[in-house]
């Protein structure tokens, strides 16, 4: 008897020191981003998590990597099974990269299917395989058209009216003929003009299957549109070949082009890198196509996931659910991020009407705006080979239809072929 | 009986340093440092350029198949700028250099040792620096500086960075910016080293500068010449830093991609460990060849005056 009770002692003893320790030292996760952007919120989150008393404390060791630096770095680590992170944001264009042979990221089945009505699945989609979701996104990254409403109304445009990718022609050769601007820029070396117009329009670069769709007529009539505009003069090329160039923030910041096309997270682009425009830029939802199409397109995105063989493996999963797929989590993802958030049920939400900088630079009917395009927007086909579809459009079609110009069933054709090469 | 007490050497250490073993105790270090960082990598290379490698545990032999998918349309392109990179490095590097040293060591400018310090300092900073102020600098649009100087000069501005020609002259101003220094130190040490009666010699013989550079300075530096070239041959097939600091993610038209920005987007950025071996080894040959002929030419096998 007295042997058991000092057995029992003992254990309690052990149990009590093990809390003990449990309490002072927290559970240390590593985290890789590539966008720092990212870690403001990570931080909230972080805090949040840790001031919840039911929650185990945690630790989070943040690293920003540049973009090409970190996805190389996990490859190497995740290939050699050594010096992985925990947690990491990976980049949609290269996340199928992480999902061949055997996958090396745990899945997050358990955290996403029981909320999954309120979420936007399509953007789970693109992170899946096998019907096991790998990433989450924090975005729809719904393409939106930001006017220069000075350069528009100099010209004696309300950008309201212009409802079909005809009119925005029509429009443009108005604004060119009165203040000598162009209407608009095309990417000659990145795929944020050429896609977004072609999956809004209806078409993409791959089917689920892995058929190629390139040099289908949707492909081939949306790059004689573009080219169209730039052959008149309306649209040219992007100084430094994208829209994320230092040399494109200037001439757009100092008012050289009346609008652009992009999606919703270059919110933040404009309030950080082109702060002079300030109360002058307008949001409004892309022109429509006369031939049908939809009323948007989800583009870009990171999903971030967690790796299968990290320590922690459940605690990572549980503070990334609570990060980014909680109520309070998809709010702040605004109010932080400037993203729009995949949680349908936050838009009506009155936090996320709360003053902040994107509404004193656009104006406060973003969301307004935003919700009358979410019910029409397309499924982007992100599978095995769409890292190498979209470096052949960042690298050959947009450079030969805006640099080359080229014909655009040439191009379509000849970008159809390689992308058929690859897959060989 | 002291000597009796004296601890006999131990049978390990006697071992190793006796005569016969201790000079290869010696060239363990390198031995071991060799075949460990340099054969075993480039064994696994070879081998991994027959497979198919699909994350850290499956791979799958697949013979010949990655080098019949080698000659893409991006391989090739990148073949063609590396090449024609590396063609423009050798002529541009080895020459003008070389007429700075010679310059230099002539006594003419005054000041010299104020230059070679300012000629070398480019070596100095970042590359990535580097490209991105010559990256602005030749801009795209009318109000980049170079495009300003162009207009000023009665020309037309351009768009540099956009087509694999004025893009390569791009590369090719930088990188003599960068490394032009480094040459002219190679050079003045070659020069520096050939003594001074040969000169007084030709100089008696009747010999103008001109014949005195290609008679006496020529033949004289020719080591260093050649060591000049072989690794500029090799620089400019290996370059890769210069053309991402310049271009960074985004390639027009693919023509930033150099054969090794090729393989590490293969290898590292699409994850195929397999093919980037293939495309490695190809390289590797490919060099060979290029500087084995190069030497030829130069006489390096052809022996010294007999």
């Amino acid at each position: 008897m007295k042997k058991l009770l000092a057995v029992l002692l003992t254990l309690a003893l052990m149990l009590g020191m093990c809390s003990a320790l449990a309490e002072e030292e927290p559970i240390k996760l590593t985290l890789w981003t590539f966008q720092e952007l990212h870690t403001q919120l990570y931080k909230e989150m972080e805090a949040s998590w840790n001031a919840n008393p039911d929650n185990p404390k945690i630790e989070i060791d943040m690293q920003v990597y540049p973009y090409d630096d970190m996805h190389s770095k996990l490859t190497l680590a995740l290939q050699s099974g050594e010096g992985a992170p925990d947690i990491v944001d990976i980049e949609i264009n290269q996340f199928a990269n992480y999902l061949k042979g055997d996958i090396q990221l745990a899945d997050i089945n358990d955290i996403v299917e029981p909320i999954k009505d309120k979420l936007v699945m399509s953007r789970f989609n693109n992170y899946a395989k096998d019907g096991k979701y790998y990433g989450i996104d924090h975005h729809i990254g719904a393409t939106i058209m930001f006017y220069n409403t000075e350069i528009l109304e100099a010209a004696g445009i309300n950008y309201q009216d212009i409802k079909t990718w005809d009119d925005y022609h029509e429009a443009g050769k108005v604004v060119l003929e009165k203040t000598g601007k162009p209407m608009c820029t095309w990417e000659s070396a990145d795929c944020w003009s050429i896609y977004p117009l072609v999956n809004q329009h209806g078409g993409d670069w791959l089917t689920p299957e892995g058929e190629v769709r390139m040099d289908e007529p949707v492909v081939v009539n949306t790059l004689a549109f573009m080219k169209s505009m730039l052959d008149d003069g309306t649209a040219v090329a992007c100084p430094g070949g994208n829209h994320h160039s230092e040399e494109y923030y200037g001439a757009m910041g100092s008012g050289a082009f009346a609008s652009v096309s992009m999606p919703f997270w270059y919110l933040n682009r404009f309030t950080d890198y082109m702060p002079d425009l300030s109360g002058k830029m307008k949001v409004a939802p892309m022109p429509l196509w006369p031939d049908g199409g939809h009323k948007s397109a989800q583009m870009g995105g990171t999903g971030t996931a967690v790796v299968k063989t990290s320590a922690n493996v459940d605690i990572a999963k549980q503070w990334l659910a609570y990060a980014t797929l909680s109520f309070e989590g998809c709010v702040k993802t605004w109010t932080i991020l400037g993203f729009d958030p995949i949680m349908t049920e936050v838009y009506g939400a009155p936090e996320m009407k709360e003053p902040n900088k994107f509404f004193d630079y656009y104006g406060d009917d973003i969301f307004d705006m935003l919700k009358t395009v979410l019910d029409d927007i397309p499924d982007t086909c992100i599978s095995e080979y769409f890292p190498t579809a979209s470096d052949i459009v960042k690298s050959q079609m947009a450079y030969d239809l805006v640099i080359g110009g080229g014909d655009p069933e040439t191009i379509a054709k000849n970008c159809a072929q390689e992308l058929r090469d690859a897959i060989e | 009986m002291q000597q009796v007490s004296q601890r006999r050497p131990n049978r390990a250490a006697a071992f190793l340093t006796s005569r016969k073993v201790v000079p290869y105790v010696f060239v363990a270090p390198f031995v071991i440092y060799f075949l460990l960082i340099y054969l075993y990598p480039t064994v696994s290379t070879v081998m991994m350029s027959f497979q198919r490698i699909d994350g850290p545990t499956t791979s799958e032999w697949i013979g010949l198949k990655n080098y019949q998918k080698l000659f893409s349309r991006n391989f090739i392109q990148a073949l063609e700028t590396s090449t024609r990179y590396a063609i423009w490095d050798v002529i541009v590097l080895t020459i003008v250099p070389l007429l700075f040293a010679v310059l230099l060591h002539s006594g003419l400018v005054k000041g010299s040792a104020f230059f070679k310090s300012l000629f070398f300092i480019p070596a100095l900073t970042s590359i990535i620096v580097a490209g991105i102020v010559f990256r602005l600098a030749f801009g795209t649009q009318d109000t980049a500086p170079v495009n300003v100087l162009m207009t000023a000069l009665g020309g037309q501005p351009r768009q540099w960075l956009m087509f694999a020609d004025s893009g390569n002259f791009v590369l090719i101003v930088m990188t003599l910016w960068r490394w032009m220094g480094v040459n002219i130190i190679y050079y003045l040490s070659g020069i520096q080293a050939i003594p001074n009666d040969l000169y007084e010699a030709a100089e008696i013989d009747g010999a103008n500068p001109i014949q005195k550079f290609f008679k006496v300075t020529l033949p004289g530096i020719r080591p260093v010449l050649i060591y000049v070239i072989t690794i500029t041959v090799l620089g400019g097939f290996a370059m890769f830093t210069e053309s991402v600091a310049l271009w960074q993610q985004s390639n027009p038209g693919g023509i930033g991609r150099t054969i090794v920005g090729y393989l590490y987007q293969v290898g590292i950025t699409k994850a195929n460990m397999g093919m980037a071996s293939a495309v490695g080894l190809t390289l590797l040959a490919l060099v060979l060849v290029v500087n084995l002929i190069q030497l030829v030419l130069m006489g390096f096998f052809r022996k010294e005056d007999a």
